[in-house]
């Protein structure tokens, strides 16, 4: 408990701390710099590196200019505010028909829709085919945000083997996992099963009922990591590594990727596509739309479970 | 429609579907697959401009099987691909001088990462130039942001992660405002393609209807975008975003991604909003008045500093100003200086960071006490330094003076206080950059005799290979300027 609490505490006075310790961090990055040099001394002759003047002013100055700049920062907020909402008046009001967002495309979307995707559910027709260039960025923003994270806080390989880290990871389980706690593994092994099928039923049916990829595979996420608390890492391990979340995440997307250049390509040119809209309501139909909604599903599935454990102890 | 159309359709999909690709092959394989990916999009977007150059007119390219208020496009036209054929250069060279010196910046078993997060970018950049649609370039900025922020982060320093920290949140913010302003001007025009937006805002000018919400959008758009590539007053992460990255990142990040942005503001100004709106509504008076405190602050800022690649990334936020003091004289003479000033200070300013890394190489410091006389230890990166400087400070035969030249131009239109306040600008600002940049070169070729220690490492021939080839780019672009300018010019007037 005792390493909780002195985390806690560093936490809430870092901020006393801060400016003395980044003074000293930022002067200059280490990194870059072979361990063969001297330590740079410091020479009263040549003047230390400014600061930016903007960056270092809260950390520079005392406490009352530090209030001064939270009361600006909280008044300029309110001032954006107060110009949104008075703006918000004097928008078209909301629900009209004679509204400028009523207009051709969102008729063609409601009138023709399913007709031309296949999809019964509208949304999923508009984003997955109408509007699939969108989507498909969409679906890398995801992809760029994982790739940002893991870059962050993945723990080097040399690390991960050594025992000091092994170690820490031991007391971290054993300080925050609740170890064999029998009520969450009762309630864990009923309620997997259930939150698994209702996101598989979310994203199998994303064509047809609300809901898909993003939504089903958010759910499938979750039963994952009630998955990973209630039997841990170890039990996890076992079939979820970072081989099978690059060979998901790499297939997922590859196949999103191809089989959306097909669709434009063809689009674009004018060349017939084998991929038809089939018959509305049918399990099987709305062309790629089921098979993209299973792959965002897996991608986003395996996205969310894999933030949990890099953030929990920096690998998968 | 012949098989060259589908150019920018591959330059944006082929980045794209190989990113995922990379991020799980090792290494050294997948710094070749991006390296190629790259090497592939430069040649096709080549390959593109050659058409288009030669009398092709421009056209719209749909992503899907319905036409455009409904489905996808992207417009591609003559401005737009010799943007594109810049941008994918720049990154290529920036990566082959960059991405393959990694080792001793970074951790190993990140570099897989760093490569898929470059291509995502690249694809990111490609499509924000070609798109025709307001939500799709919604889209790819943030892909732009957020891999941004992971580049930033890769440097395994303190300082840092709080420089990628500090770029998420005031980028983050230009995002939102960027949003808030699409859902805006969604609610009303209805359309969120550029082209009937363009008719519809005519229309509600024309009408006076709505005109607190339109200024409302307009500086929004403005403002998001301005805080996104780093207008004065929103540089503050400047500094150090690009004093700490890795000099692939530094590179790609000053000269790529807040040009990406700047180049879509041109976009929306003058293909969506109208020139005649920015100009009724009072915001290009903000952003020139920005841009002009902008050139000289930033150049103020680069005054005072000690530490070499700092002192490029200060520069920047003059460079930066340059491009919004064209933006906010409203005429078409400005934003084609804009432009102009977007290629030339894009290849100047990789240029720079690749060469101060090699300076640092030989020297074991950025700061400029450990610099000092690197340029008798590695005379050709110095050499490559000061054509990069040359072309910033503005001298004959490089880059920076056509800009330069263009932007005197686009004042002279005006008669009286703009006029004035454009001169004054340009001289003081060329002064202060002769201050800092000389102080550079005189650092870098004087004798090394203080005692101090320095390495002794070899810059690989990869990194001179894109030196060369930026500093040759800085150099075409000075000796050409007005093939290049003429194709900016008869692209913006085909963009309308």
């Amino acid at each position: 408990m005792s390493r909780l609490t002195e985390r806690l505490h560093r936490m809430l006075h870092a901020d006393d701390r801060l400016d003395r310790e980044m003074a000293a961090e930022w002067e200059e990055a280490p990194a870059g710099k072979p361990a063969s040099l001297p330590p740079e001394e410091v020479n009263p002759d040549t003047p230390a590196e400014q600061p930016d003047w903007w960056i270092s002013v809260p950390f520079r100055q005392g406490r009352g200019l530090r209030r001064l700049l939270v009361v600006l920062s909280v008044l300029l907020c309110v001032g954006i505010i107060t110009v949104l909402v008075i703006t918000a008046q004097y928008l078209p009001h909301f629900g009209q028909a004679g509204n400028p967002a009523n207009n051709e495309v969102s008729r063609r979307y409601i009138e023709n829709g399913m007709e031309e995707t296949g999809a019964v559910n509208i949304v999923a027709g508009m984003i997955l085919d109408y509007r699939a260039f969108d989507t498909l960025g969409e679906s890398n923003v995801l992809f760029t945000a994982v790739c940002a994270v893991m870059l962050l806080l993945r723990v080097s390989a040399d690390k991960r083997r050594s025992a000091a880290y092994q170690l820490e990871l031991e007391t971290d389980d054993r300080m925050y996992e609740p170890k064999n706690d029998l009520i969450l593994r009762s309630i864990a092994r009923l309620l997997i099963p259930c939150i698994l099928l209702l996101g598989m039923y979310i994203i199998l049916n994303g064509h047809l009922s609300p809901g898909g990829g993003f939504s089903g595979g958010a759910v499938m996420g979750a039963g994952l990591i009630l998955m990973l608390n209630a039997y841990g890492f170890r039990r996890m391990e076992r079939f979820f590594t970072i081989r099978l979340f690059r060979a998901v995440t790499v297939c997922a997307l590859s196949f999103y990727a191809l089989s959306k250049a097909y669709s434009f390509f063809t689009g674009a040119n004018h060349l017939p596509s084998v991929i038809t809209p089939g018959t509305p309501g049918m399990i099987f139909s709305a062309g790629l739309i089921p098979y993209l909604n299973i792959s965002v599903g897996l991608v986003v599935c395996c996205t969310i479970y894999s933030l949990y454990t890099l953030f929990r102890k920096g690998d998968l | 429609m012949s098989l060259w159309q589908s150019i920018p359709f591959a330059c944006i999909l082929l980045p794209l579907a190989a990113a995922a690709l990379t991020a799980a092959l090792p290494t050294r394989r997948a710094r070749y697959v991006a390296g190629f990916v790259l090497l592939v999009q430069t040649v096709l977007s080549a390959l593109l401009v050659a058409r288009m150059a030669s009398g092709n007119e421009s056209y719209v390219y749909m992503m899907g099987h319905y036409p455009a208020p409904w489905g996808n496009e992207i417009r591609v036209g003559l401005l737009e691909s010799v943007i594109g054929l810049f941008f994918s250069l720049v990154m290529t060279l920036s990566v082959l001088g960059g991405l393959f010196v990694l080792e001793q910046e970074l951790l190993s078993d990140r570099h897989s990462l760093m490569s898929a997060l470059l291509l995502l970018l690249s694809s990111a950049l490609q499509a924000q130039v070609y798109t025709n649609d307001l939500f799709t370039a919604y889209v790819f900025v943030e892909i732009m942001t957020i891999s941004a922020v992971g580049l930033i982060a890769a440097h395994d320093t303190g300082r840092g992660q709080v420089a990628a920290m500090r770029y998420m949140i005031m980028n983050l913010i230009g995002s939102a405002l960027f949003l808030l302003s699409i859902i805006l001007l969604y609610d009303l025009t209805g359309h969120l393609l550029m082209s009937p937006i363009h008719d519809s805002v005519g229309s509600l000018r024309g009408s006076g209807a709505y005109r607190l919400p339109l200024t409302v959008v307009v500086a929004l758009m403005c403002g998001g975008l301005a805080i996104k590539s780093a207008l004065w007053p929103f540089h503050t992460w400047v500094p150090d975003a690009y004093g700490t990255s890795t000099p692939a990142a530094s590179a790609i990040l000053s000269s790529l991604v807040s040009e990406g942005y700047v180049f879509l503001m041109v976009k929306l100004i003058w293909r969506m909003l109208g020139p005649e709106t920015i100009v009724s509504t009072h915001v290009n008076d903000v952003i020139l008045v920005f841009g002009i405190i902008g050139m000289i602050s930033g150049s103020v800022g680069a005054i005072r500093q000690v530490n070499i690649k700092r002192l490029i990334a200060w520069s920047s936020v003059a460079q930066i100003g340059y491009m919004y003091m064209g933006i906010g004289l409203g005429t078409a003479a400005g934003l084609e200086a804009a432009c102009f000033h977007i290629l030339s200070h894009a290849a100047a300013k990789a240029l720079l960071f690749l060469s101060a890394n090699s300076l640092h190489a030989v020297s074991g410091s950025y700061r400029m006490e450990y610099i000092r006389g690197s340029g008798r230890r590695a005379p050709l990166a110095a050499a490559a330094f000061i054509v990069g400087a040359l072309s910033l400070v503005g001298i004959p035969f490089t880059a920076g003076f056509a800009s330069k030249w263009f932007f005197a131009q686009a004042g002279l239109a005006y008669g009286s206080l703009r006029m004035i306040l454009v001169f004054a600008a340009l001289v003081i600002s060329t002064a202060l950059n002769v201050v800092y940049f000389m102080g550079a070169i005189i650092r870098i070729f004087s004798p090394a005799d203080d005692g101090l220690s320095r390495p002794d490492k070899r810059v690989g021939p990869l990194r001179y290979v894109a030196l060369a080839g930026l500093a040759g780019l800085t150099v075409l672009l000075g000796c050409i300027p007005g093939q290049i300018m003429a194709w900016i010019t008869e692209g913006l007037s085909r963009f309308g």
